[in-house]
């Protein structure tokens, strides 16, 4: 497998993206510049966490326009895999690549704190190896991750089950209290209608090793290979 | 060529001069310096450079005297950052900041850009940052205005670490009325690199282009260096337009063309324009490369029209560099910056002739003697003399003090510190950090008593911990400065690394009472003590005084910004109990002191006695016996007793981690012989709280280090709460009423801000 890494100016989990495919999937991973239009041969991409062009506009507002994004809606329309991580998830929201908006958080604060996920969807290219109703505890980090849509996309999503992770409180129970955010329906990931795009707010790749504390973004990572191998 | 007065400048009086902060016997320094009258221009570049922030006049003779040298420090004091070796190629640039005055009047820019300038001096130096730390000290909670102080501040250092992507992993907080006028703000900033790749701001090679870098200069932020060398008082909220505005994304941008223009061999020599901005920035780096400069000021990118050369050079506009480039290779500099969409103008050329010369196209407006612009610069050795009072809050005999009716059940006075905001659980603060970014985290804000951070393809790892208790340092400023050193070695002792050198920030009153300078001197030489005993030399840091208002100055608060290395990451120890059964030792020895302690202050709004006595030797034995008990694997968890003593140590053992409680059933009659409220919740240093399932191991180790200690009670499951047995009382409590107490106090607190700003604008209820 080889991953495309997009780095926008102001992405600042690019290399933690990089890293998790190299060092703890020991798959190939490159950078992509945000103002290229080469996806360099990359079976998958990866949207990483950041603040794209400093965001002051919108969360991945601007990101959307930029050369290195054309080329991944083309990937995508074409069946390609693209992974959306927090600031990712919100420029693939605003591409156009998944529907809904992330929103200010509800407190109007930034929240970095770990939260449970619950798998709700195992028909996607970056859950396939994972059950569902498994619970997986990674960080958050950003001040803009209250997804929301308009009512019909919401029951559209939750009708043809393509919430892929919600927020839950350690017994896998979605309660208002486990939304570091305000999410609609605890909503933390969702996936287009191939289950080829998955865009989430949490952070796996900040959860792949015992030694930070969690390694429950393994899973995730192990299903994009088996994916892509399939 | 002699500097000439530009049309329209301002006739230099002695009400100017005055205005520009400079005393009558400076002037005429300046004068016989030039052998003329300065002009407009040259007076402004003067006020700053003489400014106490970027010349240190009155501190400098005091701060020599503190160590500053080690087989492994690599850079000492003098330069944008310290820097250590930590063995295997790699090596450590760390510093801290003070950003007190801005964020005084505009919390949340004032914050922000206090961290921007901390990051930019360690990139700066060619190490990548991995890790921001943050000092804070506020009045009391209890007031909105220092609400909304902690709100703005919290939110400027998150906006800003969080958008560039450098974890904030630790710091210490505390909250004491002396705090009200003044808020403090320390930021440090820890990087990383390889030994051989240090580089130093040295302006070298005649013929060589200057070139601003990063963004515009505009006029914010002018006079910044002068704002933060007065005293403090109703005019300064006038003074909101010499806070700068910080921007977080433009900083991304220069830390990787910054570091990128380092690697690539064009340059040779990179600087921040930080306070006193351009002036500061190129007359230090002539000062040390012992040449002459130039500058065009019509040559500097600006964001507005008719910036005269004095705002030019004075203006504080953030996210900017200086670099020397190497002469010839200036396309290959621009080229770099414009891949990320920076801008690069060459503004002037390092010249032979030793002056320091400033023109405006062909004119010249400022010019002076050589490297004599820094070196010049005025020292004082002002008079220190300790106050009557000082001696008298000292001498004041604390356990005369009654005790209320509620004392009868230590509980309550537990659960009452465990409220207390110094003490209480700072994690409506944490959670608004990304401390998680660069996935190199170990152990995050509020986990250890110290920050753990493991070094990418190496087994080690770093520990980080800013310290101060100020409350010391005020009732007796050289025991205070030795405390502030020795915990904060022990903190990071506590999560298993060797404590390896500090940074300090040095934040106190206007020097220039005596009794004020008197604080500031033997609190550094208290530091001076501590660093010696315990082998961590000072690489750098910062002073800021004048943090004083009306209603009398600050704590003196020496900042201690310690670092400290673990050669094995898997090391790193967490403060919480990790295992029904095991038994807690107490290391160290506990006794009768209560003198500036929490307990007084928070129970009995009483700041006085002698803070609890500090023995260096027996902490070095302390640190050596906890780091060998550690590596042995035999410390299940390790924390130090600080504010609000044993008891709500042994509270935090339990429940810091409100997540996974455990309980403890702990007897301390042993020390029959102690008043019960200080055995409790004394201040006695020198001491930690380990857990073990060896504690015969534990105690042998010590043993051999001389250290005392003593099994003084076994960990328990959470459903048994706390209980701590002594001769005259028993302290029960149960996890639920400790982890109210010492979670909610501050959420509690600050949730009245909340509301306190949608009272003041109605429009944010809706967004709620």
């Amino acid at each position: 497998m080889k991953v495309g890494v997009v780095s926008f100016p102001g992405s600042n989990c690019d290399e933690d993206a990089l890293l998790a495919i190299t060092e703890r999937l020991h798959e190939q991973a490159v950078m992509l510049w945000h103002k290229d239009h080469d996806l360099q041969g990359a079976d998958v991409i990866i949207l990483p966490g950041g603040f794209s062009y400093g965001d002051y506009l919108r969360s991945g507002a601007i990101a959307r326009f930029s050369p290195i994004m054309q080329e991944v809606v083309a990937h995508a329309k074409r069946g390609g895999p693209v992974i959306g991580i927090c600031n990712g998830f919100q420029i693939a929201c605003e591409a156009g690549l998944l529907p809904g908006a992330l929103l200010r958080n509800e407190s109007l604060q930034f929240r970095a704190i770990p939260v449970t996920l619950r798998v709700e969807n195992t028909d996607t290219v970056f859950t396939g190896k994972a059950t569902k109703g498994q619970l997986l505890t990674m960080p958050i980090a950003h001040g803009d991750g209250r997804y929301t849509a308009d009512a019909a996309t919401i029951a559209k999503l939750e009708g043809e089950g393509r919430v892929v992770f919600r927020y839950v409180n350690a017994k896998g129970e979605v309660v208002p209290d486990a939304n570091p955010n305000g999410a609609t329906n605890n909503i933390a990931g969702v996936t287009n209608e191939g289950g080829t795009v998955v865009g989430l707010m949490p952070h796996p790749e900040r959860a792949l090793e015992p030694l930070l504390g969690s390694s429950d973004g393994m899973v995730l990572f192990e299903s994009l290979l088996a994916a892509v191998n399939a | 060529m002699s500097a000439t007065p530009r049309p329209g400048d301002p006739v230099i009086t002695p009400a100017l001069v005055a205005e520009h902060g400079l005393t009558p016997s400076e002037y005429e320094k300046l004068v016989a310096m030039l052998e003329r009258t300065p002009t407009f221009t040259e007076l402004g570049v003067i006020s700053a450079l003489w400014s106490e922030h970027c010349s240190y006049k009155h501190s400098r003779p005091v701060l020599k005297t503190l160590p500053t040298e080690a087989p492994w420090v690599l850079q000492g004091p003098g330069e944008n950052a310290g820097v250590i070796s930590i063995g295997d190629g790699l090596a450590v640039a760390f510093k801290i900041e003070s950003h007190n005055h801005p964020s005084a009047v505009e919390p949340y820019q004032g914050a922000a850009t206090g961290v921007g300038g901390i990051l930019r001096d360690v990139f700066t130096i060619n190490a990548r940052p991995i890790a921001m730390l943050n000092s804070l000290r506020f009045g009391s909670l209890e007031t909105p205005r220092v609400r909304y102080l902690v709100a703005g501040v919290v939110k400027g250092i998150g906006d800003y670490g969080n958008c560039v992507g450098i974890p904030t992993v630790a710091g210490d907080v505390m909250f004491d009325a002396a705090y009200e006028g003044n808020p403090l703000v320390n930021a440090m900033c820890v990087g990383i690199m390889k030994e051989e790749e240090l580089i130093t701001a040295k302006a070298e090679g005649i013929g060589n282009p200057i070139i601003a870098v990063g963004a515009r200069t505009g006029r914010d932020g002018i006079h910044g260096a002068s704002f933060a060398s007065e005293d403090l008082s109703e005019e300064n909220e006038a003074k909101r337009p010499r806070v700068q505005v910080g921007d977080p994304f433009t900083e991304k941008l220069l830390l990787e063309a910054s570091l990128e223009l380092i690697r690539s061999g064009h340059i040779v020599a990179i600087q921040d324009m930080g306070a006193a901005g351009l002036t500061s920035s190129s007359a230090e780096m002539a000062e040390r490369g012992e040449v002459g400069v130039t500058i065009d000021t019509t040559k500097v990118p600006v964001r507005e029209e008719g910036m005269t050369p004095y705002e030019i050079l004075l203006s504080e506009s953030q996210e900017r560099m200086l670099v020397v480039a190497k002469k010839g290779h200036e396309n290959e500099v621009k080229k770099i910056l414009t891949k990320w969409d920076l801008a690069a103008e060459v503004i002037g050329e390092v010249i032979a002739e030793p002056v320091y010369r400033v023109t405006e196209g062909d004119t010249v407006v400022a010019e002076f003697p050589g490297s004599r612009l820094v070196t010049d610069c005025p020292q004082y050795h002002p008079e220190a003399k300790e106050s009557e009072q000082a001696i008298a809050r000292r001498t004041r005999d604390v356990h005369a003090i009654a005790a209320l009716p509620s004392e009868s059940d230590p509980a309550w006075t537990l659960e009452r510190l465990l409220q207390a905001p110094t003490i209480a659980s700072k994690y409506w603060i944490h959670r608004q950090y990304d401390s998680t970014v660069r996935t190199s985290t170990v152990m995050g804000p509020g986990h250890g008593d110290a920050a753990v951070l493991r070094i990418r393809g190496s087994k080690k790892a770093l520990a980080v911990k800013t310290d101060c208790n100020g409350r010391y340092v005020f009732l007796d400023p050289r025991i205070g400065g030795r405390i502030a050193v020795a915990e904060a070695a022990r903190n990071v002792a506590c999560v298993g690394a060797t404590p390896r050198a500090i940074t300090n920030c040095l934040n106190f009153g206007n020097p220039k009472k005596p009794e004020v300078f008197f604080q500031f001197r033997e609190a550094v030489y208290g530091m001076g003590d501590a660093c010696r005993a315990l082998d961590t030399p000072v690489t750098g840091g910062n002073v800021s005084l004048y943090n004083e208002n009306p209603q009398g100055a600050v704590y003196p608060t020496p900042t201690i910004g310690m670092v400290g290395v673990l050669d094995d990451a898997s090391h790193a120890t967490a403060m919480r109990f990790a295992r029904a059964g095991d038994s807690i030792v107490l290391l160290g020895e506990n006794s009768d002191e209560l003198g500036g302690s929490e307990y007084l202050a928070w129970i009995h709004g009483v700041v006085a006695g002698a803070p609890p006595a500090v023995d260096l030797a027996g902490e070095k034995k302390l640190i050596d016996a906890l780091l060998e008990g550690i590596r042995a694997g035999h410390v299940a968890s390790a924390h130090d007793t600080s504010e609000g003593g044993l008891a709500v140590a042994l509270a935090e053992c339990c429940m810091a981690d409100r997540t996974r409680p455990m309980g403890a059933t702990v007897d301390v009659t042993a020390w029959s012989t102690l008043a019960t409220r200080a055995l409790l919740f004394g201040e006695t240093q020198g001491r930690v709280i380990v857990s073990s399932a060896n504690a015969g191991a534990v105690l042998a180790i010590a043993k051999r280090h001389g250290v005392p200690a003593r099994v003084i009670g076994t960990v328990t499951e959470a459903v048994q709460g706390l209980h701590i047995n002594t001769t005259t009382h028993a302290l029960s409590i149960s996890a639920e009423r400790m982890i109210d107490a010492y979670h909610e106090a501050l959420p509690r607190a600050m949730s009245r801000a909340a509301a306190e700003a949608v009272a003041a604008d109605p429009a944010l209820a809706g967004v709620q």
